[in-house]
């Protein structure tokens, strides 16, 4: 974990209400996909949760849709601005546990699975994505993820197909899920998938560093915070 | 000359080496604040509530914020006491030696004595914090802490139940906080800690619905302020006991603001949620204030803005 100012590169629009943020400092805090930044944001007083959805040696990128004021107010975020970032938070995915992974996505829950994917290309496994929005123009990430060679499944909601429609397909030759999204979509995709998986959950947060107990879930082990235990779980320890 | 600053500060009888400390339920037992920054720089260290059953809290969501504060309604989500006797308090203490302060959430006046005799056994445990903003469940849940006779019954039975200097930690939710902190100065109390959160509420528009699942919600942080120092000032006006402030305290000049209107030491809560290194800047800051307001010893700020005008 590491607090410190980011420098803004980019931040553009990359879909309906989604942006693109690309920060630029030390990413050494980044051990695995699915971990998260928590920004601080003028105008709202707690930090703001952001999956890393992609990164190298220079900085970070996030994909956030706007929602409400602190999602509004870091979409006016310019080059030449710093963010003042904690970075390297939560657990994360675990890679080592597959050898042919099925991503699934809903909506803005795609960015980590982005890293993810990028993680299993490295040691050598081309994972299958299964993605879901709300309509054509919510897609994001689908390209990048066919320029890495995976197959790509997309569903939209606007045509009446829901990522379950399509999992008992997209799971055929898979041995493991990995899934971020809405947590109706991930209760659906709990119940109805075979494979094992790991899910990544959101809840509202204020410390984002294990302080506060306001992001605490319910396991069979008893609550656990999101934010430091979480925010990936396996689906067999979910008290859902 | 900076250096020079005589930082320490004492709540009674309990000496502190600085006047800082983490306020409960934003420091966890201390394993999880060590992680974050270095906690053998504070003053006192304050635990999570403890309660007699562990606790899973409320449902989420649990926080939500405002322009300048936040909400939270955790619902006291602690291990329980035998858990935090066997592991989390004996864990703090072997990383820090300053005061140890046990946070101690009843829900019957007889929990509280249960409790307050519990951490009695532990030499660890320097001082009860007294929380009595928990639901009084044999009075259908209102607050021990707005009744001045159910805050002094509980003040009484653990005066009974521990010979370790009692804290006692008032609600603001009430019409005339002094009523309360005299009566629990009266049956024993040796120093009285304020402000708890105050209550409130906020609407997601969203869903139409409140923006936390219980509804309701203590607010805390910086929108505090005000209201902590005018509660912290009556009740330095109206008790001879020693009060450590607390609510929005966010940098020293903050710390400062609250010692001049009658608290002996101060802690901070949600400063640190925001910027977990928040408590060990105001300790780094607070000798240049004090240097810079004229001062050379913390403990002479105590109460000053009580004395005559000029
Ligand atoms: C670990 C983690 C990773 C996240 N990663 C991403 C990401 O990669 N991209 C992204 O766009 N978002 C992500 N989020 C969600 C993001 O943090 C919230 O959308 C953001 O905090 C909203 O802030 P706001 O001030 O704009 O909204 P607010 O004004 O606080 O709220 C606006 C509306 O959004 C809803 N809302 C706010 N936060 C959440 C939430 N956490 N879950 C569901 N509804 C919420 C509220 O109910 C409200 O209706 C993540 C959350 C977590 C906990
Ligand atoms: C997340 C959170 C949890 C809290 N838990 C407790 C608690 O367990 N016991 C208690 O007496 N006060 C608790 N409080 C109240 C704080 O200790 C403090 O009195 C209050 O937040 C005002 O100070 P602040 O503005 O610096 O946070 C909690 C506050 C927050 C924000």
């Amino acid at each position: 974990m590491r607090q410190g100012l980011y420098n803004v590169i980019s931040n553009e629009s990359v879909a309906r209400g989604v942006y693109r943020l690309r920060l630029e400092g030390s990413t050494r805090a980044l051990a695995r996909a699915g971990q998260f930044a928590d920004i601080r944001i003028d105008g709202v007083y707690l930090r703001r949760p952001f999956s890393v959805a992609d990164w190298d040696d220079e900085g970070f990128v996030i994909l956030y849709k706007v929602v409400g004021e602190g999602t509004r107010a870091l979409a006016g975020a310019r080059p030449g601005h710093s963010l003042d970032v904690i970075l390297g938070l939560g657990n994360g995915f675990d890679e080592t546990i597959s050898r042919a992974p099925l991503l699934i996505g809903g909506g803005v829950g795609a960015p980590p699975l982005y890293a993810l994917a990028k993680r299993f290309i490295g040691i050598g496994i081309k994972p299958v994505a299964l993605l879901g929005f709300a309509s054509r123009c919510d897609i994001i990430l689908a390209d990048e993820l066919r320029a890495l060679d995976c197959r790509v499944m997309v569903t939209l909601e606007s045509e009446g197909e829901r990522v379950t429609d399509r999992l008992d397909e997209a799971s055929a030759d898979r041995d493991r899920f990995y899934a971020c999204g809405p947590e109706g979509m991930l209760r659906a995709v709990k119940r109805q998938c075979g494979l094992p998986g790991q899910l990544s959950l959101e809840t509202r947060m204020a410390c984002g560093v294990g302080l506060c107990r306001g992001c605490t879930c319910m396991t069979l082990t008893g609550g656990k915070r999101v934010c430091v235990e979480g925010p990936v779980f396996d689906k067999e320890a979910l008290a859902w | 000359m900076v250096s020079a600053v005589d930082l320490s500060a004492s709540v009674g009888a309990v000496r502190l080496k600085n006047p800082v400390m983490p306020a409960s339920g934003t420091f966890g037992f201390g394993a999880d604040a060590a992680r974050l920054y270095d906690i053998t720089r504070l003053g006192g260290a304050v635990m999570k509530g403890v309660t007699k059953e562990p606790r899973f809290g409320n449902d989420q969501p649990r926080v939500t914020d405002c322009p300048a504060g936040m909400l939270n309604a955790v619902g006291l989500e602690n291990p329980g006491i035998d858990s935090v006797m066997k592991q989390e308090l004996p864990a703090l203490a072997r990383m820090y030696k300053g005061p140890i302060i046990a946070n101690v959430c009843g829900f019957t006046v007889d929990e509280y004595a249960e409790l307050a005799a519990r951490f009695d056994e532990s030499q660890d445990v320097a001082a009860l914090e007294i929380n009595i903003s928990c639901p009084n469940v044999s009075h259908g849940g209102m607050a021990f802490g707005t009744d001045s006779v159910a805050a002094a019954a509980v003040t009484r039975a653990v005066r009974r139940a521990s010979g370790k200097p009692i804290w006692v930690k008032l609600s603001p939710n009430v019409t005339d906080i002094t009523r309360i902190a005299r009566a629990c100065e009266d049956e024993g109390a040796d120093a009285l800690c304020l402000i708890n959160t105050l209550l409130g509420m906020r609407v997601d528009l969203r869903t139409r619905r409140p923006a936390l699942a219980n509804t309701f919600g203590g607010l805390s942080g910086p929108c505090a302020l005000p209201v902590a120092l005018r509660m912290v000032w009556q009740v330095y006006e109206a008790v001879r006991i020693p009060i450590v402030g607390m609510g929005g305290v966010s940098s020293a000049r903050d710390a400062v603001e609250m010692t001049l209107a009658g608290a002996s030491a101060v802690e901070i809560g949600t400063a640190a949620l925001v910027d977990p290194s928040a408590l060990i800047r105001v300790i780094d800051e607070l000798p240049r204030v004090i240097t810079e307001m004229g001062y050379a010893r913390y403990a002479d700020l105590v109460g000053k803005a009580h004395q005559g005008k000029g």
